[in-house]
């Protein structure tokens, strides 16, 4: 049985945790409602890229082709990234920036990879996704904005832990799922915040969990970076990177020759976070639901077009490539896609009601109807009830 | 403290732990038993929280 002083400790330590993050956190609800959505909401406003019907059987475009139209888009500018969506390989998205570690002025081309026409031009940096995704990610301030977040989320699994141990002492005289409508409508409120609170509790912890991992993304590459890359691409140590660089359809044959069973998942250019300066890394997923989540990068030589190395992601790799579906619910088709809003909105109502029942704290009509844990946990901590 | 507390909270946290993974893990029916048990929390918290309207033990 918990003490009444543990039970003023918990309250104190869910109010405060709770009170800091519970603005930053009805944002991240409010903006991760439509990029759940994201594929749907960019296919109704219709900046999706559709790629055009092809004869049957015809043949994949060259990759260096496809490097040509992105470059004839943006003479000025130098290859980043090239990736595709996981379920369709008809469209290459080439990201092109003015330097390969650049984080503005980046520009993105579509282009079809039968053909290797372009498509569209996808801006990275304007639209309605792109306010809701940028106010989710760092707030428009980079990557301080992005470990603010984080912190924010750190409270958040804070304040669910002591909700949680809170649960007990307020649950004792009322059975599961028991929501007294008939009394004041503070006590109504703070029924359903424990309800709400303890039946959504493993995802909002989950949700709450991988964001904040997510939220380290940046700093784990860089780790990776001085890590399996540094011992990966030792041998060119001291070499001075290479001026101009080889052929893309080499590497992307050669990658795929080492790993035959894995899918291209994208391609990092050489001097890019993802690789070194004297490579391209092809990254490969797995053929499985669970092993398609996951990426081995094979480093290729930009220059020889032979592979240099290829390891497994290392644990904190993977930990952090697991957190994004868990984090996204893009892993389950549309009904988990809705499962995760509602239980998105469910968590809003949570929040919502937890703010209310602190701005309703001093009304002494409800202090009245409390019983006594729940004064107790209403109290500040050290103060006599 | 009232008996069984904790026992609809267990078994709903661990239909939820079971929803979200099961879907990491394949597709078809994992994804079907992925939308069933996160589903079952979504149906509890709409039943107790909206639709029953029997009157609570105070």
């Amino acid at each position: 049985m918990i003490s009444p002083k543990a039970i003023r400790t918990w309250a104190w330590v869910h109010k405060w945790s709770s009170l800091v993050c519970t603005v930053f956190m009805l944002l991240l609800c409010l903006t991760g409602l439509p990029l759940i959505f994201h594929h749907e909401i960019n296919h109704l406003l219709g900046t999706d890229v559709e790629a055009p019907a092809v004869p049957a059987g015809t043949p994949m475009a060259d990759l260096d082709r496809v490097m040509e139209t992105a470059k004839a888009r943006n003479p000025t500018l130098g290859g980043m990234f090239v990736s595709r969506e996981p379920d369709d390989d008809r469209v290459w998205y080439v990201t092109m920036s003015p330097t390969p570690t650049s984080d503005s002025g980046l520009k993105q081309v579509a282009v079809d990879a039968r053909t290797a026409a372009p498509l569209a031009e996808p801006s990275l940096d304007s639209g309605f996704m792109y306010i809701m995704y940028s106010l989710h990610i760092d707030l428009f301030a980079g990557l301080p904005g992005t470990l603010f977040l984080g912190l924010m989320g750190i409270l958040l699994v804070v304040a669910t832990v002591s909700g949680v141990v809170l649960y007990a002492p307020f649950m004792r005289k009322l059975g599961f799922g028991d929501v007294r409508r008939e009394r004041s409508t503070r006590i109504k409120w703070l029924d359903l915040h424990n309800l709400l609170g303890i039946v959504t509790l493993v995802w909002v912890f989950v949700v709450g969990a991988t964001g904040v991992i997510n939220t380290w993304a940046d700093l784990v590459v860089k780790y990776w970076q001085n890590d399996q890359m540094a011992e990966m691409i030792a041998p060119y140590k001291g070499l001075p990177p290479p001026a101009t660089h080889g052929s893309l359809q080499k590497a992307v044959t050669e990658a795929l020759a080492l790993e035959p069973d894995m899918k291209l998942g994208f391609i990092a250019f050489p001097g890019t976070s993802f690789s070194s300066p004297h490579h391209y890394t092809v990254f490969m997923r797995g053929n499985t639901p669970f092993t398609s989540k996951l990426f081995k990068p094979v480093l290729v030589d930009s220059q020889t077009g032979k592979v240099t190395d290829s390891r497994e992601p290392p644990w904190y790799l993977t930990g952090l490539l697991l957190s994004q579906p868990l984090h996204f619910g893009d892993y389950g088709g549309l009904p988990m896609q809705i499962l995760w809003a509602v239980l998105d909105i469910l968590t809003i109502i949570v929040l919502g009601s937890g703010l209310y029942l602190w701005l309703k704290r001093r009304n002494p009509v409800v202090q009245r109807d409390l019983t006594e844990p729940e004064r107790l946990a209403e109290t500040p901590a050290g103060a006599n009830p | 403290m009232k008996s069984g507390m904790w026992t609809w909270p267990i078994i709903l946290g661990v239909l939820t732990t079971i929803g979200l993974l099961s879907a990491l893990l394949g597709d078809g029916v994992w994804d079907a038993l992925s939308w069933v048990t996160l589903g079952v929390p979504v149906a509890v918290c709409v039943w107790y929280g909206w639709m029953r309207r029997t009157k609570a033990a105070a």
